[in-house]
């Protein structure tokens, strides 16, 4: 008996150290870049009237999903990030008059996808890791979850790949948005629709979590200005693998567009079944899902579907335009961005990845024009901040009553289109100006 | 008068969906009835059947009906080794003590497939064409795989009721002890039988597969769905399991015609409380 109870107890031992070294870990996942000494020694000067060259690690902490619903798009925007911090590290680290030469160092964990995890572990970030600076999240829900333990311990967060607007209306004053506010989220995709088809009947099918229900509660009063008919909303939940009822819905509905989605696995889910039950919507607009580079995977399913994005390389902005505009061009091209990307992953950029390179990039230039680590003078620059880059406009709102939201980057729209060649590619349909292929609409009947 | 159109549109989806979710929980229910195991590494068990039925397709060209062979014997095979592994050794322990020793099996395999297969969403890019039924469409991989289903319920009724190794299976059921000295190797038949269990949480999600996207992490709302199908057709009662499934696959898709999508989970649970109740032997009664 004594026999068998310790055999028992060597299987579940055995199986718990097999586990803890399977499962996602409380430990880094990833080791700082660039792990230099906080304070290298300083060389001696041979004239006084030179600065003193010291080298200065700052630690930018933030939590991404290696695992879970939001993995897909948080793995690219982490991708993102290490470019952009790769490039300031073999560049030789920001430069700061006073001789200082700022090195990045990123601390990071899995969440899991996960709000629990997300505090737990942001926690853990300012209190034990000593992060300098914080990057969020990918997702407005873990994002939302993030900003109280930032807020409460006064870190400056970046947040990249949170759209959701209510976390900057609650008196926050340390929060930074990078993309386009939710609520704008698909004004440009109504713009579109009303020089297609002002007649068009619109469904508004979303996931029922903060970030899907931000978009459509912006996108609703702006659809009945323009005097679109709504004739159908329904919210689902993320993890809904079958869309058979609600598809059903959207038919008797006598919709003729959908807008909605939500995240990538059920915006692909919904786009399959849409083309599998043959539903013969003339546009379908989903959230996230269609700008990730794995969405042709659908094969056909893919064909015509579009998404609002938040850059597109086809559409990437330019200094001609920051000059044509007044504003200060910062950064590198996006075509220098795309290439540098893909030479590090043989992946093409979407706009998650461009997110988490701009989350480092505009740190960057706070601590260039605050000519410090100081946290209270790389605030007092991103809130002075108003800047043109490859991914568009930068400027945050001020008052209080929305401190931190983004009020000067704008989106396109782009539409998965076949080439010559039949391949399935993102074509960037909207504003007009920097569209570079007509709108498929309506979409081919499957 | 549109909410009943909607209904008689949203049935058929639900009905053939529900064959399915019954043979999934088919594997659990024979599992409790011969052994009066709770086997919780079942949902991922269907999720590695889901990859099984990927990798067959897209790095070997099968047909996904094809594939459903090979993903039947490795899922028989998984379930024996899991059972001589983890399981034998507390057969008779109390019963918490099985429950840990499948739910540190489901955190191993789940641990495992997330290293390996990370938890983004796979497809697997098939379609066996669509059949327009007035304001309904009829999927053909759904149809098929109801189809399948059935095949394996008749199947497993005939393996129980009309073969040697069914009959010892259903002896060692009904009374292990005296099954053993009658001479009927116990400790296979349970192996066997939790094999079996396995083979079939393998194959409902091969099938899953044809038609849902899925993930490593994928199995656990089956897993749940079959909890609350066992209690509805009677834990221990495989056949009662495609009659529970047939009904929750009903519910889910009756009700989101009426309701938004996020309901359902409040229903099925609300039904599985209800039951426990009202009924703990199950609508069609538990292993006798």
């Amino acid at each position: 008996m004594k026999r068998s109870l310790f055999s028992i107890l060597t299987i579940l031992v055995l199986a718990g150290v097999i586990l803890s070294a399977c499962a996602p870990s409380a430990e880094p996942t990833e080791a700082p870049v660039a792990p230099a000494p906080t304070e290298a020694p300083a060389a001696q000067p041979t004239e006084p009237a030179e600065p003193v060259m010291t080298e200065k690690t700052v630690t930018i902490g933030f939590t991404s999903s290696l695992t879970g619903s939001q993995e897909v798009s948080s793995k690219r925007q982490v991708n993102g990030f290490n470019l952009w911090m790769n490039q300031v590290n073999e560049a030789g680290g920001i430069k700061l008059s006073d001789g200082t030469v700022v090195k990045i160092a990123a601390q990071t964990y899995d969440d899991e996808s996960t709000k629990e995890r997300v505090q737990e572990l942001y926690t853990r970030l300012i209190t034990e890791d000593n992060a300098d600076f914080l990057i969020s999240p990918y997702s407005s829900g873990l994002t939302a979850a993030a900003s109280i333990i930032a807020e409460q311990n006064g870190k400056i967060m970046i947040t990249a790949g949170a759209a959701e607007d209510d976390a900057y209306k609650t008196g926050n004053t340390s929060l930074f948005q990078l993309y386009t506010p939710g609520s704008l989220y698909l004004i440009s995709t109504v713009d579109m629709l009303k020089t297609l088809d002002p007649e068009a009947k619109i469904a508004l099918v979303h996931e029922n979590d903060k970030f899907s229900t931000s978009v459509m509660d912006g996108l609703k009063p702006y659809l009945e200005s323009q005097g679109f008919e709504v004739v159908m909303e329904e919210g689902y939940a993320g993890d809904t693998p079958d869309f058979g009822p609600v598809i059903n819905k959207i038919v008797d509905s006598g919709a003729t567009v959908l807008l909605g989605g939500g995240h990538y696995p059920d915006g692909s889910t919904l786009a399959r079944q849409l083309y599998e039950r043959k539903v013969g919507l003339k546009f379908i607009s989903l959230l996230v899902a269609p700008a990730d580079t794995k969405f042709p995977e659908l094969g056909d399913a893919a064909l015509g579907v579009a998404t609002s994005s938040q850059w597109e390389l086809a559409a990437t902005h330019t200094p001609e335009e920051a000059a044509a505009l007044g504003v200060e061009w910062y950064g590198p091209s996006g075509e220098d961005f795309a290439t540098a990307y893909e030479a590090a992953t043989g992946d093409k950029p979407t706009y998650h990845v461009a997110g988490g390179y701009m989350a480092g990039l505009i740190l960057q230039k706070a601590i260039e024009d605050a000519d410090s680590v100081d946290p209270e003078k790389v605030k007092a620059a991103l809130e002075a901040m108003d800047i043109f880059t490859f991914y568009g406009g930068i400027k945050f709102d001020t008052t209080p009553e929305a401190h931190g939201l983004q009020i000067s980057h704008v989106m396109v729209v782009a539409q998965w289109q076949k080439n010559e060649a039949g391949e399935l590619v993102r074509k960037v349909i909207w504003p007009a100006d920097v569209a570079n292929a007509e709108p498929l609409y309506p979409i081919p009947a499957p | 008068m549109q909410q009943f159109n909607l209904l008689l549109a949203s049935l058929p989806d639900g009905i053939l969906l529900g064959f399915v979710y019954g043979l999934a929980a088919m594997g659990l229910t024979l599992i409790w009835g011969v052994m009066n195991v709770i086997n919780l590494s079942h949902g991922p068990i269907i999720a590695l059947g889901m990859f099984g039925t990927f990798f067959l397709v897209t790095r070997m060209g099968l047909s996904p009906y094809a594939g459903l062979i090979p993903v039947a014997v490795i899922g028989l095979l998984i379930g024996i080794l899991i059972y001589t592994v983890a399981v034998h050794r507390v057969i008779n322990a109390p019963h918490l003590s099985s429950l840990l020793a499948t739910f540190s099996v489901n955190m191993i395999i789940i641990g495992l497939g997330t290293a390996a297969l990370t938890t983004s969403p796979y497809n697997v890019d098939f379609s066996a064409g669509s059949i327009k039924l007035g304001s309904t469409t009829l999927l053909g991989t759904r149809l098929i795989a109801a189809l399948v289903s059935m095949l394996f319920t008749g199947g497993l009724y005939l393996f129980l009721y009309r073969t040697r190794p069914g009959k010892f299976i259903r002896a060692v059921a009904n009374n292990r002890s005296a099954a053993e000295l009658m001479g009927i190797p116990s400790t296979r038949i349970l192996a066997l039988s939790f094999g079996l269990g396995t083979m079939l949480a393998a194959v409902s999600g091969a099938l899953i597969a044809t038609f849902f996207p899925f993930s490593i992490l994928a199995g656990g709302s089956y897993e749940l769905k079959s909890f609350v199908i066992g209690v509805l057709g009677g834990l221990g009662n495989p056949i009662g399991a495609l009659f529970g499934g047939l009904i929750l696959g009903v519910i889910e898709s009756s009700s989101q015609a009426f309701l938004e999508s996020s309901w359902v989970p409040v229903i099925e649970f609300g039904l599985f409380v209800i039951i426990l109740l009202v009924r703990p032997s199950g609508l069609f009664g538990a292993k006798k």
